[in-house]
């Protein structure tokens, strides 16, 4: 098991997930994201799965949860880098991630967030 | 949804399922035995999140959260190469093993779409349970 690192870039939570993510990992992640979101400043929470080679339904309602717990304080979730046997595999299961912003890399979707109109609540 | 008992494998490999770490190294031999038997990307993909699912199911549902998983390389009769996954639990059993294949029915707090999901993703899936004694689910993929 490892703790997924995050890293800030400007206004931006960078999540790089690693492959075969532990069930507790993604429990770490959810606290870890909402953590740093309280502390504030943050406007965009970056999840980057490109390294990731299952996502099952667990997973899938982990990503779910921390995109709407996020938006709750304040920031915008973007999922990045999803590989296309994934992308296939989850609409099949049933769970094509709705209500989830999604970008082909990290690239995209860093411009996706600060594309985004000021956050209302800093306004 | 019925799976016919004609298939010959040779080596098997056995996963016990003792918690979420057997949920990950169920998923990774799966993937490992899909790939050596030739199978792509997207179907590796299917046949390792199936398995995450039934593992899953496994240390949610079955008592102790203990069960197996049994990987096998299938041939059939026409040479298709196919693989084949036992994941059997001596836990309390499926009720109502058609609702439980409902897409949205859930007892345990998913999202229920474990069982309908893990249907959609493989060629062949049989359910055998029985309340009190444990639940088998054998799920078979053949390569394209």
């Amino acid at each position: 098991m490892a703790r997924v690192p995050i890293v800030r870039l400007g206004e931006v939570l960078i999540a790089t997930v690693q492959d075969e993510l532990y069930d507790q990992d993604a429990l770490q992640l959810q606290e870890d994201l909402g953590g740093l979101l309280e502390r504030g400043s943050a406007r965009g929470v970056l999840l980057d799965f490109s390294a990731v080679a299952t996502v099952d339904s667990f997973l899938a309602r982990l990503i779910g949860v921390v995109a709407a717990t996020a938006r709750l304080l304040g920031a915008e979730t973007v999922v990045v880098g999803l590989q296309p046997a994934v992308a296939v595999t989850l609409v099949e299961l049933g769970l094509a991630l709705p209500g989830v912003r999604t970008a082909l890399n990290a690239d995209k979707g860093l411009a996706l967030l600060s594309s985004r109109p000021p956050d209302v609540r800093s306004s | 949804m019925s799976v016919p008992p004609d298939a010959s494998g040779a080596d098997e490999h056995c996963v016990l399922v003792t918690g979420e770490d057997g949920i990950v190294a169920a998923r990774q031999y799966s993937r490992e035995a899909a790939k050596g038997l030739g199978f792509g990307l997207v179907d590796q993909s299917r046949i390792a999140t199936a398995v995450s699912e039934l593992a899953r199911n496994v240390v949610r549902y079955a008592t102790g959260g203990r069960g197996e998983v049994r990987i096998r390389a299938l041939r059939a009769p026409d040479a298709r190469t196919g693989i084949e996954i036992v994941v059997c639990d001596e836990g309390p059993g499926i009720p109502n093993v058609d609702q439980a294949m409902r897409d949205g029915f859930s007892t345990g707090h998913g999202l229920g779409m474990g069982l309908p999901g893990t249907r959609r993703l493989m060629d062949e899936m049989s359910i055998d349970s029985a309340l009190g004694r444990g639940t088998t689910v054998t799920i078979r993929k053949w390569r394209r």
